[in-house]
């Protein structure tokens, strides 16, 4: 029976590279997808390309495809990315650029654009909730706007030959589903097949933290190698069964209980996780050890995919004002709190207009609050003060007020740290279908 | 006992909601999580956290409740002032919950 083997190179675009290089040379794998784009990620690099047409991709494209492309292109592994951000076609140009420099001669790319709508939302001006107003209300301050994209374009884009495909915003799973489909042949109606296959791209998108990262506890959850945690590696079988695996050897772990917590993460109702493909259901979905490091998934489902695409839509809100400084030894904490008060009251008194501000000490309340935190007098403590301003000489003024508390607040204030950074912000809408139109541009390298 | 005893947790965020997913260590526990840790007790223990809907959601099949707390991460990843932006941190919060010996 035809199986498929398909590796999760990075979790997001800052992740460790060298296990994605293992996985292409020691995992016998068909597909490395590499999922590097968050939310808010698209909207700043819109913002690049605005100032530079040739920018607007993924920072770390070529630190990624110098180290992947030519042991990709001995072991015959095709690459599968979202790195494009906001700007696919630059992001293949570089990857010819580097392809070509490494001599990677007839190696074929393909750009998948058509996730930007921000003209047709423009002239739809649909009402925004979480903002309260439609959408022409953000004015000059509107960023960007991407639909979420499907498997179709990529898996399309891999039937055409393609070695790379690098997209803009898509799904996270459809990144992983794409392949899949086009190997099985799977149809984009056949639902459980798809739900099934979106389980196995939702638990590799993360790469690590399906084998053992975001998961150790000592003494109850013990995980080995973390320093050099091994990336996970899936394989399907043509009804959708499939195991995740890792590289023998690597660090981490894969167990039952790394893949149940990466099932549920960013998940809302388990019954029905809404994709561009697929409304995946993973309330019968079951995870059986049966090796070192080996875990067997069944029991994905699906029913009929929406009408309406995600759009995912980036402006500009405010600027973040922040200040730190540290107070040890005895009497830290009552220091802290006299230091708090300081800052409060100055930033009344100097008259700086703080839309929203939090005031809290690291070690004491700074993660849950007073009420869970409570009973415990650590040895020192961090102050830390945060304020959303409109503009960025208030913001500046937040950090100020705490890095004065060196001369002129309570005794033995120690490292203080201030920063203040415009807040590009994320609110989401839904389009219809029909009106996003997805392109696929191909390249192959002569030199 | 501490809900740290019998189970494993992992949170995630979606925009101003996040999710806590806790689960069993074994599957005869299940049952205890079910029973106890109920939507209203979690918004209780969270209520200086979330202002919004606390919504459980339950999967015996992997021996896991999931939770999700909406309004909970002071306007999300993208504009909260906090220190955790993700509230990746609400995982290891939720274990501290007191639920009956077995």
């Amino acid at each position: 029976m035809k199986t498929i083997r398909i590796g999760s190179g990075a979790g997001y675009s800052g992740d460790r590279i060298e296990p994605a290089v293992e996985l292409a040379e020691k995992g016998e794998i068909d597909y490395l997808v590499f999922e590097c784009l968050a939310e808010r990620t698209i909207a700043i690099a819109q913002q690049a390309k605005r100032g530079d047409p040739a920018a607007g991709y993924d920072p770390f494209l070529s630190a990624r495809m110098e180290a992947c492309l030519p042991v990709c292109r001995r072991e015959g592994v095709k690459i599968v990315t979202n790195m494009g951000a906001a700007n696919p076609r630059a992001a293949a140009g570089k990857v010819m650029e580097i392809a070509g420099r490494l001599g990677l001669k007839g190696l074929s790319i393909a750009a998948v654009t058509g996730d930007d709508v921000l003209d047709i939302l423009r002239a739809e001006d649909p009402m925004i909730l979480e903002i309260g107003s439609r959408l022409s209300a953000l004015g000059d301050r509107l960023v960007s706007a991407n639909a979420y994209l499907g498997a179709g374009p990529i898996a399309e884009a891999l039937r055409n030959g393609a070695d790379v495909v690098v997209t803009g915003r898509v799904a996270d799973p459809a990144l992983f589903l794409a392949p899949i489909m086009l190997e099985f042949g799977w149809r984009e109606d056949q639902w459980d097949l798809l739900g099934q296959g979106t389980v196995l791209g939702h638990l590799l998108e993360c790469a690590g933290q399906v084998t053992g990262g975001y998961f150790a506890d000592p003494g109850l959850k013990d995980v080995p190698g973390l320093a050099r945690l091994g990336f996970p590696l899936a394989e399907i079988e043509e009804d959708g069964t499939f195991v995740i695996t890792k590289v023998p050897g690597s660090g981490g772990a894969v167990t039952p209980a790394t893949c149940k917590e990466q099932l549920l993460y960013e998940i809302h109702d388990p019954s029905a996780y809404i994709t561009p493909d697929v409304v995946a259901d993973f309330t019968g979905v079951r995870c059986a050890q049966t090796g070192p490091n080996r875990v067997q998934v069944t029991g994905g489902r699906g029913k009929p995919r929406t009408d309406t695409l995600k759009v995912s839509i980036g402006y500009v809100d405010s600027w973040i004002g922040e200040g730190q400084i540290s107070y040890g030894g005895p009497g830290a904490v009552a220091r802290g709190r006299l230091a708090l008060e300081i800052v409060t009251e100055r930033l009344r008194l100097t008259g700086v207009p703080c839309e929203e501000i939090r005031c809290e000490l690291i070690g004491i309340n700074s993660l849950h609050g007073e009420k869970i935190s409570s009973g415990h007098d650590p040895y020192e403590v961090r102050l830390r003060v945060a304020a959303r301003t409109r503009r960025r000489e208030e913001a500046l003024l937040i950090g100020n007020e705490v890095e004065t508390l060196y001369t002129n607040g309570p005794a033995g204030g120690a490292g203080a740290w201030k920063a203040a950074r415009e807040v590009v912000a994320i609110v989401s809408t839904l389009i219809a279908r029909p009106l996003v139109k997805p392109t696929i541009h191909y390249y192959e390298v002569h030199a | 006992m501490k809900l740290r005893k019998i189970a494993h947790s992992r949170t995630g965020d979606k925009g101003n909601t996040a999710n806590i997913a806790v689960i069993a260590y074994r599957p005869e526990d299940y049952p205890l999580l079910e029973q106890h840790l109920t939507a209203v007790r979690v918004k209780e223990f969270f209520s200086e956290i979330v202002r919004g809907e606390v919504v459980r959601y339950e999967l015996p099949g992997i021996g896991a409740l999931n939770f999700v707390l909406h309004e909970a991460l002071s306007g999300g990843v993208t504009r909260t002032l906090a220190l955790d932006i993700h509230g990746k941190s609400l995982s290891s919060a939720i274990l501290e919950m007191e639920i009956p010996d077995r």
